[in-house]
């Protein structure tokens, strides 16, 4: 046994073990998983060895499924081979389990369990992934914390040699998967001695091979089915024993001893909970503490869950025991009961040596998609069970309020540890909050004897997104696997948080605050919110304060204040003796930074010296309470649902919120994201009316619609607020009116892609755009009234402009606002230009992946509707599946518009031919034919309320659909080319009338930047660290040769005009249209704020083409085929240049780098030069070709 | 006949030399200009300021959103090591050394002091047979006086040759009060010779976006005017070895420049409008001059003409500006503007 510890999460443990055990490897990236295939990923190209001295292949696939498949073949082959993934990926992998089972194959999936799309998609923990596939024929073996997590793993790999029978390691998404805690890791030898190289011959020698063939895989009749499902029960009924062994093998080898049933508690328990996962420690915890307290509890953690031994089982039951709770992190809506409680009842029942003593079982959830499992709610359910009549069925966690299958707790209740240091960090994600609290983590885990335990709460915004740390440091092993409850420490990051967010709540009387502050000693306590002065008083709170962000200025840290907060933290803490702890930080940052460069090292090591020469402690003893109080989250005048649901989960008290609050089936209302005012921008666009040209491509790029353009008539201006900016309009069709152009200041993020954009300049200082970034806590109030006021000013009439360039469609009301994307993002000004151009008539499918993250995740979201209530109606079905999932909305919405058209001719004789006439043969191709559409259908329901009979009020049911619908199918890169691309290819040769918006970032974003089949030739991403071998996939060109597709390829910032030239286009196409959208991204490695403009060279580079391929060019007899971009002028290297997915490849393989940079020079010559002869014009085309 | 000349103690066999430009960046340029015949080649200056650039630049955009999100710790992997130092350059110069026979000359631009002399000890190490410091240093700052310019010139100059063993020289703008002087004092620190000059950055407007533009424009024929004339003023008067740049075309320009005193003859423009074939036509050219004006030896009419040389040495001095203002100026026709 090796006395070495080190700090990792959960993946990284299960994935070693995984890697050293395995030749052949497939990856698909899938929250919470992703990081076990990156892992992989990331030390084959490293070239690190597995157990065998060789490095095993890593295969990134189009799926989950693709996964499967390969991972079925390599084993099918007679390699040892394994995958990881989570949730909706485990599904995909289901009829490959099957087979694998079926066919007695020994492999490990690792699992980091997560909860199943349902009412929603959530990425977070629980069960429901795992107890879906629990049918499959796997053996199921469960870890319950970062250690378990590497060595369940071990056991998996093992005891599936032995038994034949492919395992699931499952382990709890984030919770254990992203938990960092200080573990023994497994030594090599160890592995070896586990994995019997006999057993893995005997797999070898079973894999096909045409020096031995046999045929595996028939096809079985009735006659010999069933007898041969049967055949394989020998080895289900060994499985249980050889898992034992290799458990007892296991103890041998490291000294850590598990069972298939582990029993922990008073030897004479009473109470017990039966449960599996990371619950079980918290569940361990505060047995100890009961039974400290004379309390006779106890808890079976459940390791085997597949073959569920009922014999091991009902050994593992105390004699004792009287009552048993089975806590499933699970739901079975219309089960008897959840899955784990089903299995103790039937072993129960099936046993004829049950305990006289047991009395009572009862069954309960807890925890799904990681909610919260305390002590606390351990106690209740404890408590529960020393009723006379206990609930069964219950739940605990939450407020049931409508089935009341909740179980009261008392939040109070609390079993942590006093000799723990306890510390929460409030953060924002680009200030390298977590980054330094892991930094932290590995020191004291690392470098001290104290364990260590780190976990991190995110929000779901990707923009100003809050990072909560919590860290645990102390003598004893950790098994606390929920947030901290009380904490010692407390360090707010960014001050705007201490206004949102009640952080000192969980302070011990007596702890340390540590403040970011830009105030100094004289100015810090006045500024605090009375809220946070209240604690500070009542708990005799110490405040620590330093301006961290002037230290990082000073010393070249941009805005990264990590180091710097990391540094007061071991300085005022106490953990460590300071200079021992800023030893520790140097060397650690020598370890992380090494390798980026002496000046990176340097840099953070001035940061911390300087630290404590501006770190102070505020004075409060002569304190009083003098702050402002805390402003209401939402506006009074929110609808309320926001204020009662959506407000409580900004302020974080969505945990509270009970059953009845949320809808019953997921439907929520649209508009909510602009009740939540955001405040993330330090500074923002002011406009500058005299220097605008008023072409309204600030408004156009805007990701966040947070900057809009109208053209009103002078009267609607009266009233207008003391230096509201306005000004003549310029354009001769709005000749007369007055142009403003105003910043919503609250919803801005200051990303600057507007002011970058802009072409104009002042006269007189060229530096000035006709819009300029200047700080917004001096401007809020103000430009908060202009921005009140604007949005009252009457809008564009449809009717009477249509959309035809870029400055009429940015007058059109945008019905995607404020979302959470990326400061910057590349995706969201075409989700919102399609929304200003077909909004108020959209119907939206949305792949899983970052569009339907910034559109759908809770708490606000940012679909919209207008003043008529109407607006994108938007859903979210899967990943792989969006473009089935449009296809069913537009044949949906085709055959209720047909079944209306008839019930019309039906009625005939009580509406009138005339209407009907009108309605039946309405033109609907633009705004005017659309308006007057609807009117039609306002006096066909007037008509209809008079008409008696079930045709009446079916098609008084079904008269909207009259008006035409637009379908649009979005999602990004991952979806379109790898996962979902056998869908949209089936879709694209429907032939039916839906628009396909392909938000292509070249990259899967969502997940981390994991390359795709549309990332280029060169590009480093995740799974494709040497740079992408292969060239990206041309899908437009897939999509043309089926010939009445229209496909068009756009970059806004290179041709807006074109880009919504090319909206229109596909909209107005009676067939399907696809859009394939450059979409710049973090994952590039980019300025953010000059990347729209970066598209002009991208184009004139060739990396990337537009083009617009209509078919209704082809009836008129011309080629459909317009390039809207010319041959590549620019050196294609010299946009790789500025692009670090490109360029870190040069400083990392710079021979490589050159090779796939020439590589790709010379194909996108090819493909111009292609796309060039497509684009002939017809009418030069001899039968004989070109001529 | 002989093309021979001395430059920075080097014999090279004519007195063409390929100066530091994206051209010499190639493997596959450099051999191919050997082969048709140059003497000595520049590589392309070695930036100190783009090497840190790099660093943080890669820094700021690796660790952009990095345990930010849920699903995404980072977006991007983290190779086992970077080569963010000079190796690249290093291998380049070793490359180099290693397919030709000329000389190959490093060229250094740094930013720091340290980095100077460390860069310039490795550049020797890796093989270079001499080094030209590219001190592209523009003095946007009014508050820093010529002399505190003229200083850290210098300065760079004291630290390099104490560094290395190999010869260095330094390659300088026009632009000081006295060049002359400014030439006595970086021989003075040990440069064992000057490159005159350096095509300084000069940026354009653009009127349609308002913007300053920056762009590298190629030397014209006019523009070896002002090496001959500093080259000429210097030749004969300080103990280095002189290279004229900029502006050379022809055989005619390379004779000019080795008239006034220069010891070689630095081809950039050139070369990318007339490509690297052009080389033998510049020597079969200077053959063929020599041989009609009855020439030996490139030595014997090095220096002819420079100021100690000439017929009229006051045509070098600033009489001769007032001479050309009157014979040439006036006879423009008058602008509109007067």
């Amino acid at each position: 046994m090796t006395a070495r510890q080190e700090t990792i999460d959960g993946n990284e443990a299960a994935a070693r073990i995984a890697y050293k055990a395995s030749e052949v490897i497939a990856i698909y990236p899938i929250t919470p998983s992703s990081t076990m295939g990156e892992w992989a990923d990331e030390w084959a190209s490293q070239e690190k060895k597995n157990l065998w001295g060789t490095v095993p292949l890593v295969q990134e696939m189009q799926s989950e499924g693709g996964a499967a498949g390969a991972v079925h073949g390599a084993l099918q082959t007679g390699a040892l081979s394994t995958t990881f993934t989570a949730s909706q990926g485990l599904l995909l992998m289901i009829p490959n389990m099957y087979k694998i089972a079926g066919e007695l194959t020994p492999v490990v999936f690792h699992v980091a369990a997560r909860s199943l799309a349902a009412h929603a998609l959530s990425i977070f923990g629980d069960h429901a992934d795992i107890m879906s596939a629990r049918s499959t024929g796997w053996a199921m073996l469960a870890a319950s914390g970062v250690q378990e997590a590497m060595d369940m793993a071990l056991i998996a790999h093992s005891a599936t040699l032995k038994s034949r029978i492919p395992f699931v390691h499952f382990f709890d998404g984030f919770r254990t998967s992203h938990e960092v805690a200080k573990i023994f890791p497994i030594d090599d030898d160890v592995i070896r001695a586990m994995l019997d190289e006999k057993l893995i011959d005997a797999h070898r020698a079973r894999g096909l091979s045409p020096d031995h063939p046999v045929l595996r895989g028939t096809a079985q009749n009735p006659d010999a089915y069933f007898q041969a499902r049967e055949a394989c029960n020998p080895f289900y009924n060994a499985c249980p024993d050889h898992v034992e062994e290799t458990m007892a093998a296991f103890k041998a080898l490291t000294g850590r001893e598990y069972n298939l049933f582990d029993y922990y508690g008073a030897p004479d328990a009473e109470r017990i909970i039966i449960m599996m996962g990371s619950g079980a420690s918290t569940v361990a915890e505060t047995v100890d503490t009961l039974a400290a307290q004379g309390e006779k509890v106890g808890l079976i953690n459940v390791r085997l869950f597949r073959p569920f031994s009922a014999s091991h089982f009902l050994k593992a039951i105390p004699a004792s025991a009287k009552s048993l709770a089975v806590l499933d992190r699970s739901k079975e809506p219309g089960a008897l009961g959840e899955p784990l409680y089903q299995d103790v009842l039937t072993a129960l029942f099936e046993s004829e040596h049950k305990s006289a003593n047991l009395q009572k079982v009862i069954g309960g959830r807890y925890g799904l998609s990681s909610k919260e499992f305390t002590p606390a709610m351990v106690k209740a359910v404890f408590d529960e069970l020393s009723k006379e009549k206990p609930r069964n069925h219950f739940t605990v966690g939450i407020v049931d309020d409508v089935t009341h299958s909740s179980l009261d707790w008392n939040p109070g209740f609390t079993t942590e540890p006093k000799n723990q240091v306890r510390a929460l960090f409030y953060g924002l994600g680009a200030d390298g909050t977590v980054s330094a609290n892991k930094s932290s983590i590995k020191i004291i885990g690392e470098e001290t004897d104290n364990y260590a335990q780190g976990y991190f709460v995110y929000d779901s915004k990707k923009s100003g997104a809050m990072t909560v740390s919590h860290l645990r440091f102390g003598p004893d092993p950790i098994r606390s696997s929920y947030l901290v409850q009380t904490a010692n420490f407390v360090a707010c990051h960014q001050w705007p948080f201490l206004e949102k967010y009640d952080m000192l709540a969980p302070m011990l009387s007596g702890g340390t605050f540590l403040l970011n502050s830009p105030y100094d000693a004289r100015e810090v306590w006045d500024r605090l919110p009375e809220r946070v002065q209240e604690r500070i008083l009542e708990r005799k709170i110490r405040v620590f304060a330093i301006d961290a962000i002037r230290v990082a200025k000073e010393t070249g840290m941009g805005g990264r204040i990590n180091t710097i907060m990391q540094t007061c933290f071991f300085a005022i803490s106490g953990v460590l003796e300071r200079s021992e702890a800023i030893d520790l930080i140097k060397k650690s940052i020598r370890k992380a930074y090494g390798k980026k460069g002496e000046q990176i090292v340097e840099q953070n090591f001035a940061a911390v010296d300087r630290t404590l020469d501006f770190l102070f402690e505020v004075d409060v003893s002569k304190a009083t309470l003098n702050g402002a109080k805390t402003p209401a989250t939402v506006s009074a005048k929110a609808p309320a649902f926001v204020r009662d649901v959506i407000a409580p989960m900004l302020e974080g008290r969505g945990d509270l919120l009970p059953v009845s609050a949320f809808p019953v089936d997921g439907t929520f209302p649209t508009g909510t994201a602009k009740w939540e005012k955001r405040n993330i921008a330090t500074e923002i666009p002011i406009w500058d009316p005299v220097s605008c040209t008023q072409c309204m491509k600030c408004v156009l790029v805007c990701p966040h619609a947070s900057i809009r353009g109208k053209m009103v008539d002078e009267e609607a201006l009266q009233g207008a607020p003391d230096g509201f900016r306005v000004i003549d309009a310029k354009p001769k069709e709005f000749k007369g009116k007055k142009f403003i152009i105003q910043v919503a200041p609250e919803d801005c993020t200051g990303c600057g892609i507007c002011v970058d954009i802009c072409p104009a300049r002042n006269k007189s200082e060229t530096r000035l755009r006709a819009i300029n970034m200047q700080e917004q806590a001096p401007l809020r109030q103000q430009e908060k009234e202009y921005w009140e006021y604007f949005e009252n000013l009457p809008i564009l009439d449809r009717t009477t402009t249509a959309p035809t360039n870029v400055r009429t469609s940015q007058l059109y009301e945008p019905y995607f606002e404020f979302s959470g994307a990326c400061s910057g993002c590349g995706e969201t000004p075409y989700v919102k230009l399609a929304s200003q151009l077909f909004g108020d008539r959209m119907v939206v499918a949305n792949a899983t992946g970052c569009s339907s993250i910034y559109g759908g995740n809770l708490p606000t979201t940012p679909w919209t509707q207008n003043a008529e209530g109407r607006g994108p109606a938007w859903s979210n079905s899967l990943f792989e599946d969006n473009a089935e999932f449009g296809l069913g909305m537009r044949l949906s919405i085709d055959k209720q518009t047909e079944l209306a058209v008839e019930m019309l001719k039906r009625l005939s004789g009580q509406i009138g031919d005339e209407l009907i006439d009108a309605i039946v043969n309405s033109e609907q191709s633009d705004e005017m034919g659309i308006a007057e559409q609807r009117i039609r259908v306002e006096v066909l329901k007037g008509k209809l309320k008079s008409i008696p009979g079930i045709d009446s009020s079916r098609l008084m049911s079904l008269a909207d659909y009259l008006v035409k619908k637009s379908v649009w199918i979005m999602g990004g890169d991952g979806w379109a080319y790898d996962i979902g691309f056998g869908g949209l290819d089936h879709v694209l040769a429907s032939g039916k009338n839906v628009n396909i918006l392909v938000l292509d970032t070249e990259v899967y974003s969502n997940t981390g930047g994991q390359a795709s089949k549309s990332t280029p030739k060169a590009a480093v991403a995740k799974f494709a660290m040497g740079g992408k071998a292969m060239g990206k996939k041309d899908l437009a060109r897939i999509a043309m040769s089926y010939g009445n597709v229209y496909v068009a390829q756009v970059a806004m910032g290179a041709r807006d005009e074109q880009t919504v030239k090319a909206f229109l286009e596909a909209e107005k196409h009676p067939g399907p249209s696809i859009i394939l959208a450059y979409s710049h991204c973090i994952a590039h490695g980019i300025d953010m704020r000059s990347a729209m403009r970066e598209h002009r060279d991208m184009v004139a580079s060739g990396h990337w083409m537009l083009f617009r391929y209509n078919p209704a060019l082809a009836l008129e007899g011309a080629n459909p085929l317009q390039l809207d971009s010319a041959k590549p002028s620019k050196p294609l290297a010299e946009f790789y240049e500025k692009q670090n997915r490109f360029k870190m490849l040069t400083k990392s393989q710079p021979e490589a780098a050159q090779r796939l940079l020439h590589e790709a020079e010379k194909e996108s010559l090819e493909r111009w030069k292609a796309y060039e002869r497509l684009a002939t014009p017809w009418s030069t085309v001899s039968e004989g070709g070109i001529s | 006949m002989s093309l021979q000349t001395n430059y920075l103690g080097m014999t090279l066999k004519n007195p063409l030399i390929a100066s530091a430009s994206p051209l010499t960046q190639n493997l596959d340029n450099l051999k191919a200009m050997e082969d048709n015949g140059i003497a000595a080649v520049v590589l392309p200056s070695l930036f100190e300021e783009q090497l840190t650039h790099d660093v943080y630049e890669h820094y700021h955009y690796a660790s952009v959103g990095t345990d930010s999100f849920p699903e995404a710790q980072k977006f991007f992997p983290e190779p086992v090591e970077f080569k963010f130092g000079p190796d690249e350059y290093l291998e380049h110069i070793r490359k180099a050394k290693k397919s030709l026979q000329v000389p190959v000359i490093a060229s250094l631009n740094g930013h720091s002091h340290g980095g100077w002399v460390s860069y310039a000890k490795l550049m020797q190490d890796a093989g270079a047979d001499a080094i030209e410091l590219n001190i592209y240093e523009l003095p946007s700052n009014p508050d820093v006086s010529g002399a505190e310019v003229e200083a850290q010139y210098l300065n760079i100059v004291r630290g390099v040759k104490d560094s290395v063993k190999i010869p260095v020289s330094v390659k300088i703008s026009p632009f000081f009060s006295s060049p002359g002087n400014m030439a006595k004092k970086l021989w003075g620190s040990g440069a064992d010779g000057l490159v005159l000059f350096n095509r300084f950055y000069q940026p354009d407007v653009n009127l349609e976006t308002l913007e300053v533009v920056p762009s590298v424009i190629l030397s014209g024929p006019t523009a070896i005017r002002l090496s001959l004339l500093w080259i000429g003023l210097l030749s004969g008067r300080v103990s280095m070895s002189l290279a004229a740049s900029s502006g050379i075309h022809s055989a005619v320009d390379v004779l000019k420049c080795t008239m006034v005193g220069a010891d070689a003859a630095m081809l950039c423009s050139v070369l990318y409008k007339q490509g690297l074939p052009y080389i033998q036509k510049l020597i079969v050219d200077l053959n063929a001059w020599m041989e009609v004006h009855e020439y030996e030896s490139i030595e014997q009419m090095k220096g002819s003409m420079n100021y100690r040389n000439a017929e009229h040495p006051e045509a070098f001095e600033r009489a001769n500006y007032v001479r050309s203002l009157r014979n040439d100026f006036f006879m423009v026709r008058p602008m509109p503007f007067g």
